[in-house]
């Protein structure tokens, strides 16, 4: 067939239409491989076929998402969009944050890596992510990862998840990043394939923004960082084990690619000091699909073509083909586009950071994207073809048969504990639950100091930074989904996922002003996923616009199931929050005694999708809690302006447990007991345990609390006086019998350590 | 005589340091000036006390702090040690500080073998170094500790010289976190010039970004270092 020194030039394309080409194994439909003969007139060499079917798939082209993420767009109004320096499309969205500062910020996927590999999956989840940010031009300052994992007890969640932590633990302390937050989340959906997100935040003064693109014929193209070698290259083995049949024995790497966090960190160094010098006339990571996308999208998006000379790329392994090398994910590569002028500067910089750079290539006059091995032409492509003009789906959407069946199954025919025994007995357990305990087990791990501006991190609602040590401005972020509440209504799932993570940044002093998110979702194909999908996104979008802050980006991860079974709708909402001055924020947790507790909204009797309902009965259905985002507006509003008059000394919100969750934490956070009657007219038990939204727990001064309360009613927001922090090291709820903080500490702190490594060294 | 300013105290930067600029930070906050020293430069630009910082230098390949520590601002940091310039390894640079042999011993894996960040409760066992003399005798103070090369290991003689001669400088408190010998979290070298320890005094100078303040002291103790023995510890 095919002999195994021929070089599949586009010459040889052209001359050899029927030439079979394993474009299924590549993950290529029919059709769609038809389409790429027809844009090229011709069928596609080896290295162009690698690279149609790398931006082509789901993970690059976002071909079946793509007609409903277009809705973030309808619904952006000019209002939300003011602030707004670059939206969906670039690596990362920006925002403009005042003071000259903007910040840039994303959520990424790495779940099948994560399952398949845990600690290199989340390790270079962490350097991936990290990469768009610099592509932006901008400083990385915090990280933070929403996970989520099987049962926790399940044996294999023993392996998943200590890898998980110890790959972003590993990479990410290296790299000098505090991780400020994020989410541990377990249910049995995830069993076989774990949430492994990655957020990143960056800062940036706002001149300096860098857009992905290669303007001006006759720049240059730098490739710079880690050689390329055969790692991650995935599918494409199969043209290599086609073509390169007779030369057997060579090393196949794993698919998942390794990372080296050393080489990132420096990479970061070098870039921000070529982005200072003014070098860099446009800038791009390489990530997924590697040089492939790298280069389409850089010319794609600029004014001319690119001629890239492949055979310039330094390689870490003998014999690769240029389709290997143009799909290698080999981690920690960037690709920049230089002035010739500047190359020589550029250079320098890379060699004092030790850095490998190589020019591989120019801008070019025209709109062809051309590249070259050892002056044979292997790839000649309309750029906006690999890179933006991609195949789009409209896969069909069916609201699923069982959801019916799901929304009748209402909690309210669950057990409720019924004496003060059994009330407070559920609270030990809710405290001790995986779902509910404490988070110290995982961000220990995690460095959450370095860089010495991390004002808020883990146990916090949010976490926070200041990027501006002279006019202490800061930033707040917080991520957040409750999946249970997706899968009974999408919708209503993803505003409530949007409102908790609001809400949460509020609670630290910040005013909310962008989202992104990380949409993990079941096989497009399936079309009560796709229901799924397309409600949340619309309940999302649709949120945004009612709360007045846009969507700046985000990530689609799509054919996420366990078995046949998709998980559960996870879009994980990320909101970022700014904060005019740091010394100004909320901590969480109960300190000065005296200090009177508020809970803040309303509480009604919802428990579908509670976690009561699935730590004490293993119940999913019903209805999820109401949403209000008009409410979290009032609660965001009064909590801003606590922040600034000072009178607001602690707050906490609710969400997972409820008030009962909430109450322990801000005990064993704060270091202090309560005293607490529960408001009048509710049963006790739904007044702890339901999960209704917008509500908040606060403690204020005594000599504060006047107020407080009239600015909680300028807002209509409902506030009741339910209790004192208290001296004594117990927490006290009218009728039951005290909860001692070390009892509760034990509870909250013990379930991590015995499940995944016994008791932490010296606790 | 307060000439705190006078003082010009050197941060080291390797290619993989993480919290030079806290180091600098702090140094600033103590009220001294802080120098930015280059791995790759033997010039010590006339600082009057050196800080190598935490991080992962070279990214701790080999063993943490091996490679860092045959770089040519090392040798310079040696010399100048051996003239009694105040020289202070956090984390990683004390890492390197024993592995250039100003201090004993060496630190390795972490007992539980997971990284820990956590606050930590530390005795100030020495008050009396170069870099200890503002805290009093048997201070408590919350620092945060973030390694997971933290075990401070040596044999049992260096252990019983250290002990006799009252160069464990800061020893654990309320548990210990790697299984270091002894509790030790830091030491000193025999002229109480260069110390080392693991938590990391810079991130506790600000109750906004740290648990406590307790950290300063350290920076501010080598300033009165300085005042007091100008000329002897300057480098040349």
């Amino acid at each position: 067939m095919t002999t195994t020194d021929a070089l599949d030039t586009v010459t040889r394309a052209a001359s050899s239409p029927d030439h079979p080409q394993p474009y299924r194994e590549l993950g290529l439909a029919d059709d769609e491989y038809a389409r790429i003969r027809d844009i090229l007139g011709r069928r596609p060499t080896e290295a162009e076929l690698a690279m149609y079917s790398v931006m082509w798939s789901e993970h690059c082209s976002y071909k079946s998402s793509k007609v409903h993420l277009r809705y973030f767009g309808e619904t952006t109004t000019p209002a939300m969009r003011e602030t707004m320096l670059a939206g969906i499309g670039e690596n990362a969205g920006v925002v403009d944050v005042g003071d000259g500062w903007a910040v840039t910020f994303k959520l990424e996927s790495h779940n099948h890596p994560s399952y398949v590999e845990p600690h290199q999956g989340a390790a270079t989840g962490v350097g991936g992510i990290v990469r768009d940010i610099m592509a932006m031009g901008a400083r990385p300052v915090a990280v933070g990862d929403p996970l989520r994992f099987g049962p926790a007890e399940a044996i294999d969640t023993q392996r998943v998840l200590p890898g998980v932590v110890s790959g972003i633990g590993g990479y990410g302390n290296c790299l000098g990043l505090p991780n400020i937050g994020g989410e541990v989340v377990f249910d049995p959906s995830y069993a076989g394939n774990p949430l492994v997100n990655a957020l990143c935040v960056g800062a940036l003064r706002a001149e300096d923004l860098h857009l992905a693109h290669a303007s001006g014929a006759g720049n240059k193209i730098v490739l710079f960082g880690a050689s390329t070698g055969l790692d991650g290259i995935g599918g494409v083995s199969v043209l290599a084990s086609e073509s390169f049949s007779g030369e057997t024995g060579r090393k196949k790497l794993p698919s998942v690619q390794v990372g080296d966090p050393f080489t990132e960190k420096v990479l970061i160094e070098c870039c921000l000091e070529l982005f200072n010098a003014g070098l860099v006339v446009g800038i791009q990571d390489l990530g997924g699909a590697g040089l492939s996308c790298a280069t389409s999208e850089l010319a794609s998006a600029g004014d001319g073509g690119m001629h890239v000379t492949l055979e310039a790329v330094p390689l870490r392994a003998a014999g690769m083909t240029p389709a290997e090398i143009l799909s290698s994910e080999s981690q920690e590569r960037m690709c920049a586009v230089v002035t010739p002028s500047d190359v020589g500067d550029f250079m320098a910089v890379c060699r004092k950071w030790d850095v490998t750079a190589t020019v591989i290539g120019e801008v070019t006059e025209g709109e062809r994207l051309v590249i070259s091995w050892h002056g044979d032409t292997v790839v000649d492509v309309p750029p906006r073809t690999v890179a933006h003009e991609g195949p789009v789906y409209q896969r069909p959407v069916q609201r699923p048969s069982t959801q019916d069946a799901l929304q009748e199954s209402t909690p309210e025919g669950l057990a409720r504990p019924a004496t003060p025994d059994a009330i407070r007995d559920t609270v030990l357990r809710m405290a001790a639950s995986p779902n509910l305990c404490s988070r110290a087990w995982v961000t220990d791990q995690y460095d959450r100091y370095v860089r010495g501006d991390t004002v808020l991190a883990q146990p916090a609602d949010a976490g926070m930074v200041r990027i501006d040590e002279r006019t202490h401005r800061g930033i707040a972020v917080a991520t957040d989904c409750n999946a249970r509440f997706c899968a009974l209504d999408p919708y209503t799932g993803a505003q409530l996922a949007l409102a908790e993570a609001y809400r949460n940044v509020a609670v630290s002093g910040a005013t909310p002003v962008a989202v992104t998110d990380c949409l993990n979702f079941g096989a497009p194909t399936d079309p009560g996923v796709m229901w799924q999908f397309s409600q949340a996104v619309r309940g999302l979008a649709d949120g945004c616009a009612q709360l007045g802050i846009p969507v700046t980006g985000g990530n689609v991860s799509f054919y996420n199931s366990t078995g046949d079974t998709a998980i559960l709708p996870t879009p994980v909402v990320g909101v970022l929050g700014v904060i005019d001055d740091v010394r100004r924020r909320i901590r969480p947790g109960f300190t000065a005694a005296g200090d009177a507790i508020y809970l803040l909204g309303e509480t009604g009797d919802e428990f579908g999708g509670s976690e009561w309902a699935h730590e004490v009965h293993g119940h999913l259905g019903g209805r999820p809690p109401a949403v209000d985002l008009g409410r979290e507006q009032a609660l965001a509003g009064a909590l801003a302006a606590g922040s600034l008059a000072g009178t607001v000394s602690g707050a906490h919100d609710l969400s997972d447990g409820g008030l009962a969750q909430a109450l322990v934490e801000s005990c064993l956070i704060g270091g202090a007991g309560a005293r607490i009657a529960l408001p009048d007219g509710l049963d006790p038990f739904v007044a702890m345990f339901s999960e209704s939204a917008g509500r908040a727990l606060v403690t204020v001064a005594p000599a504060a609390e006047d107020r407080f309360v009239a600015c909680c009613e300028e807002r209509d927001l409902p506030s009741v006086r339910i209790g004192t922090v208290d001296p004594d090291p117990e927490l006290t709820i009218e009728g039951l019998a005290p909860l001692r903080l070390d009892e509760l500490r034990a509870a909250w702190e013990g379930t991590l350590p015995a499940l995944f490594g016994g008791p932490r060294p010296g606790a | 005589m307060t000439s705190a300013s006078s003082g010009r105290i050197g941060v080291i930067t390797f290619p993989g340091s993480l919290d030079d600029v806290d180091a600098a930070r702090a140094v600033r906050y103590a009220g001294a000036d802080p120098v930015g020293l280059w791995h790759a430069d033997d010039d010590l630009l006339g600082v009057d006390a050196v800080i190598v910082p935490g991080g992962f230098s070279y990214g701790d390949y080999l063993r943490a702090g091996a490679i860092a520590s045959h770089q040519p601002v090392l040798r310079s940091v040696i010399e100048a040690a051996h003239r009694g310039m105040p020289v202070l390894g956090i984390c990683n640079g004390f890492q390197i500080l024993c592995e250039a042999g100003l201090l004993p011993g060496a630190l390795v894996r972490n007992a539980g073998l997971h990284f820990v960040c956590r606050d930590q409760w530390l005795r100030v066992d020495n008050v009396a170094t170069a870099w200890t003399t503002r805290f009093e005798p048997d201070a408590e103070i919350l620092v945060p500790l973030k390694s997971g090369e933290g075990r401070y290991v040596a044999d049992s003689a260096t252990l019983a010289q250290l002990e006799d001669d009252g160069r464990v400088v800061f020893r654990f408190l309320g548990g210990n976190p790697n299984g270091a010998a002894n509790d030790i979290a830091g030491i000193a070298s025999a002229d109480g010039r260069v110390v080392g320890l693991m938590p990391h005094p810079e991130h506790a100078v600000d109750r906004l970004t740290g648990p406590s303040e307790d950290g300063l002291h350290v920076f501010g103790s080598a300033l009165d270092a300085l005042v007091s023995q100008p000329e002897a510890f300057t480098a040349t």
